[in-house]
């Protein structure tokens, strides 16, 4: 990539050249999202841990037959966990269930209309986490404060809200971000809130590490599409902010040259 | 004596005292990655043979499915 080559995303000791992270939820079915994923070269893809439905035919294949985990970083999450206790139970319930995996996505929410995150309770969950060893990528509010003190506490990646969940309203308040980026020493995903292609440049632009998203891709109209339209988005993002763009200004500035004209 | 236990929210009666292999057996769940919490704490896999079920246990199975 030109004179300035790009270090890849290294996330718990892994390295990742793919910045996009996508889910698993709201698709068709697994093959859909298998396509998807493909489409959209992401390398992780995050999961939820769910009571197995008893009455469930036997030879029923799960999602981890179809997306493989030797293949690709599962991202076990804590959604719908609504206290510290309910997610550190769900992340070592994923360990079990993944082998001894150590990376998760810990979020807990703060309550159903907004699915802001519970912020007390999800520092409360990264302490306990950290200490029982597990690497820890964080969704939080876009306070630069408390993506600090998440920091501090020890998650290998702080993911900021671009805006609520599933709401695809973009980067509300890239300048929260920005003071995020400023203070960070480990990853900053933006987690939530990209509705389109443009969304997850504007993140990568302004010099995020990476973008997660779930229903961005799932609910368009063609989620395939929108997976490779999104893998283009995060790598056209980063290589903008890579190159640095130019100046704004108020007035035009001519592109050809002033001099020599000969009228 | 017969056994109440609680699997995934829903109360079960056994017949007779078993192992958590027997009772994952008898549920059909024996193919395919899940976890176990037997009254709020993991069991590992390895200890599914050795672990027994007593009156009112109650277990959780999970499985990995899609989420964002």
């Amino acid at each position: 990539m030109g004179t300035r080559q790009d270090r890849p995303l290294i996330i718990g000791g892994v390295e990742y050249d793919s910045r996009l992270i996508i889910g698993s939820g709201k698709y068709k079915d697994f093959e859909e999202n298998h396509a998807a994923l493909e489409a959209s070269a992401a390398e992780m893809i995050t999961v939820a841990i769910r009571r197995v439905n008893l009455g469930q035919k036997k030879e029923e294949p799960s999602l981890l037959d179809i997306i493989s985990p030797e293949k690709y970083t599962i991202l076990p999450n804590t959604a719908g966990c609504y206290t510290a206790e309910e997610a550190v139970r769900t992340c070592r319930m994923a360990q079990e269930l993944l082998d001894g995996h150590k990376l998760v996505k810990l979020e807990v929410l703060g309550d159903q209309k907004t699915l802001y995150p519970n912020v007390t309770e999800t520092l409360a969950a990264a302490e306990t986490l950290v200490a029982e060893d597990f690497d820890v990528m964080v969704y939080t509010s876009d306070d630069p404060l408390v993506a600090r003190r998440l920091e501090e506490i020890g998650c290998v990646a702080v993911m900021p809200l671009g805006a609520p969940i599933g709401s695809g309203l973009g980067i509300r308040n890239p300048y929260n971000i920005r003071m995020i980026l400023e203070n960070a020493q480990v990853p900053v995903i933006v987690d939530a809130g990209v509705g389109t292609a443009s969304d997850a440049s504007i993140a990568m632009e302004l010099g995020c590490h990476g973008v997660l998203m779930n229903t961005a891709i799932a609910e368009a109209q063609n989620p395939i599409l929108m997976a490779s339209a999104m893998r283009k988005a995060v790598e056209a993002g980063r290589e903008a902010y890579l190159a640095g763009r130019m100046p704004r200004r108020l007035y035009a500035n001519a592109s050809s040259p002033v001099d020599g004209t000969f009228f | 004596m017969t056994l109440a236990i609680t699997v995934n929210g829903k109360t079960r009666t056994l017949e007779a005292e078993l192992s958590l292999q027997d009772l994952l057996q008898d549920l059909g769940m024996t193919k395919g990655r899940i976890a176990v919490e037997l009254n709020g704490k993991i069991v590992p896999r390895s200890q599914f043979s050795s672990q027994r079920i007593s009156n009112l246990d109650s277990i959780e199975i999970v499985q990995a499915i899609g989420g964002g």
